[in-house]
């Protein structure tokens, strides 16, 4: 199971502690019954499992229908997905059929007569204290927003299958193919990140990175200035509008460390900062910094 | 083809966000105002699918009376109308702000004909509540797909191929027109405006009309900056000396192996 799914297993573990009810999960697709006991031992007391004809792949009004008539047939206290873009693209459509609203991206919830919760903005660099008034909270979790729990060792689940009867107009979102263009590590799963910004002057500037990420197994990300000039694809990008990341390390060489670009990288668990400006904002948040010039430094670690 | 695009207006903020003393917005003193990077690359593929199929593009706002800047932006760049539903704060929940983007879309198809694609941006800057796109989209009977970076129309004009990064490449959809996207920045590269496109910009007509749309269940109470973790940086040194010390720190972290350097 993805790592978002988890937290929102220990988010949704919270609010059914504070209702005194159970967590029960809901899987959708053939596929996914093997997860069963993974859900099983997060906390789920039961385990209904969607079959429809019509889900044969992934597909947002598929799975979001799939959600709301589960919800009709179950009549859940809470909805709680992750704030993936498959999650949050599922409620939204969930709660689009229901008419209901949809608080994306929590971290907290205080449940009570109109439940309140602390949600994100900006992409994490704020925070939203909001009210909610609905007969069916649905929420997601931001990722990275909630401490994941220990799987409980043995357990197992009964599943219950449940019908929804999808009409057939749901598949005109269905996943239609695919096109794998790497198997590698990515920006989002990889153990350490060399990021690059405005700093590094030009595309060129990169394969000093590039040589450092390449010994020790990790990729190369970048500031938006960086995507701007052009000087990397916008897959590169960490940030509010680029990538999460969460790597065991974060090099960020030649970055100030502007908040839209730090909300991205500060999962990573260490942050070692190399620039030229000791009051920088990375310099200032990092864990460890070294000041000088990226041309220097760099390879000076990377032929260390 | 008729393509519209949804754009929201926000502070454009800097390194820092700061908050007014009573909690309710971002301090937008000395600030100027922007859109999503999202929504700047909307309007740009919008103006790119304009250019490649003919047709009318147009753009379309919920926000405060100062929202015309962000139509007139669009319109800089090459959108050929505007509209702005004119609205007191900017503080709309999304069920509500959908509700009124329904009826304005509703409106215009009903005075111009029908929007065969109609683009959001993945999610708002500001509130970024991941939703208004695809309640707007369903609302009006229109199959949407959200974070998508690519697209292509196919050659009889029926079909939108859209394409969503995945880790390890890109999920294909195949969306019959009329559709809707939501789109993440990167799936095309903003032009910026020309001189010509700044003059038909301050020509523009933006048709202000207003909406009396009911509020839905989500109130903002108010706004907070998260908790920073404080940890005292530590200065491994200046310059290349300091190499020796990196490397300590990786192999304390477990991330220098041999076995990898070699
Ligand atoms: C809605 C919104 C969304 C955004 N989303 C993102 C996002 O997803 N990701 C993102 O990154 N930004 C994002 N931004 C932009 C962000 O605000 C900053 O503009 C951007 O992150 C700055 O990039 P930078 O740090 O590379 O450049 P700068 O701020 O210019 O910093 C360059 C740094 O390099 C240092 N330096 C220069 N030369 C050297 C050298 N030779 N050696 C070492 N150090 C050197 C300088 O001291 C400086 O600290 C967003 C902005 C908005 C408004
Ligand atoms: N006030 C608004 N006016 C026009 N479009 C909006 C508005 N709010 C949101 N949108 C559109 O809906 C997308 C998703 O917004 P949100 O649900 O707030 O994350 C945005 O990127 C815009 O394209």
């Amino acid at each position: 199971m993805a790592e978002a799914s988890l937290e929102a297993f220990a988010f949704a573990g919270g609010v059914a502690s504070q209702l005194g009810i159970a967590v029960e999960a809901l899987l959708i697709g053939a596929d996914a019954a093997s997860l069963a006991d993974e859900c099983a031992a997060h906390g789920a007391a039961t385990v209904h499992h969607v079959v429809d004809a019509a889900i044969t792949d992934y597909g947002p009004d598929a799975h979001g229908a799939a959600v709301a008539a589960a919800a009709g047939a179950l009549s859940p206290s809470a909805l709680v997905a992750s704030g993936s873009d498959r999650g949050n693209e599922v409620l939204a459509y969930a709660a689009a059929e229901l008419d209901l609203p949809f608080v994306a991206n929590c971290l907290e919830v205080k449940t009570a007569d109109d439940w309140e919760m602390t949600r994100v903005q900006w992409g994490g660099s704020l925070n939203e204290d909001a009210r909610l008034t609905s007969s069916l909270p649905i929420l997601s979790v931001a990722p990275h927003g909630v401490e994941t729990a220990e799987p409980v060792a043995g357990a197992t689940a009964t599943v219950q299958p449940l019908d929804v009867a999808l009409p057939e107009s749901v598949t005109a979102t269905m996943i239609q193919d695919r096109i794998v263009l790497s198997e590698g590590v990515t920006l989002a799963t990889a153990p350490v990140v060399v990021g690059g910004g405005r700093g590094v002057g030009s595309a060129e500037g990169f394969e000093v990175l590039e040589a450092l990420a390449a010994k020790l197994g990790g990729v190369v990300g970048c500031s938006r200035a960086v995507t701007n000039n052009g000087w990397r694809p916008h897959s590169d990008q960490v940030g509010q509008t680029g990538t999460r990341i969460a790597p065991q390390l974060y090099i960020a060489c030649g970055i100030s460390g502007a908040i839209q670009h730090w909300v991205g990288a500060k999962a990573a668990k260490k942050i070692l900062a190399i620039n030229t400006d000791p009051a920088a904002n990375m310099v200032v948040k990092a864990d460890y910094a070294i000041i000088g010039d990226l041309f220097d430094v760099v390879p000076a670690i990377t032929e260390s | 083809m008729r393509v519209l695009v949804c754009v929201k207006r926000v502070p454009a903020p800097g390194a820092k966000i700061n908050i007014t003393d009573d909690g309710q917005a971002v301090d937008a003193t000395n600030l100027g105002h922007t859109m999503s990077p999202h929504e700047e690359c909307a309007l740009e593929l919008a103006v790119q699918l304009i250019e490649a199929h003919g047709g009318e593009s147009h753009v379309l706002t919920l926000g405060t009376a100062e929202a015309d800047e962000q139509c007139r932006w669009a319109a800089s760049i090459g959108i050929g109308k505007a509209t702005l539903v004119e609205v007191d704060s900017m503080d709309w929940d999304p069920q509500r702000t959908s509700r009124a983007l329904t009826e304005s879309v509703r409106a215009i198809e009903a005075a111009d004909g029908a929007f065969d694609v109609i683009i959001f941006g993945n999610e708002s800057a500001d509130t970024g509540g991941y939703q208004v796109g695809i309640r707007t989209a369903r609302a009006l009977g229109r199959p949407m797909v959200n974070a998508i970076k690519g697209v292509e129309v196919s050659e009889d004009g029926a079909t939108l191929e859209a394409r969503r990064e995945t880790d390890n490449g890109f999920e294909v959809y195949r969306l019959p027109i009329p559709c809707a996207i939501g789109v993440k920045e990167g799936i095309t590269w903003p032009r910026y405006p020309t001189m010509r496109g700044r003059l038909a910009s301050k020509k523009l007509a933006v048709d202000s009309v207003s909406s009396d749309a009911a509020p839905g269940g989500q109130a903002k109470i108010r706004l907070n900056r998260p908790e920073e973790k404080v940890s005292e940086t530590i200065v491994l040194g200046e310059g290349p000396e300091a190499a020796a010390r990196a490397v300590e720190l990786l192999k304390e972290l477990g991330l220098w192996s041999e076995g990898v350097a070699s």
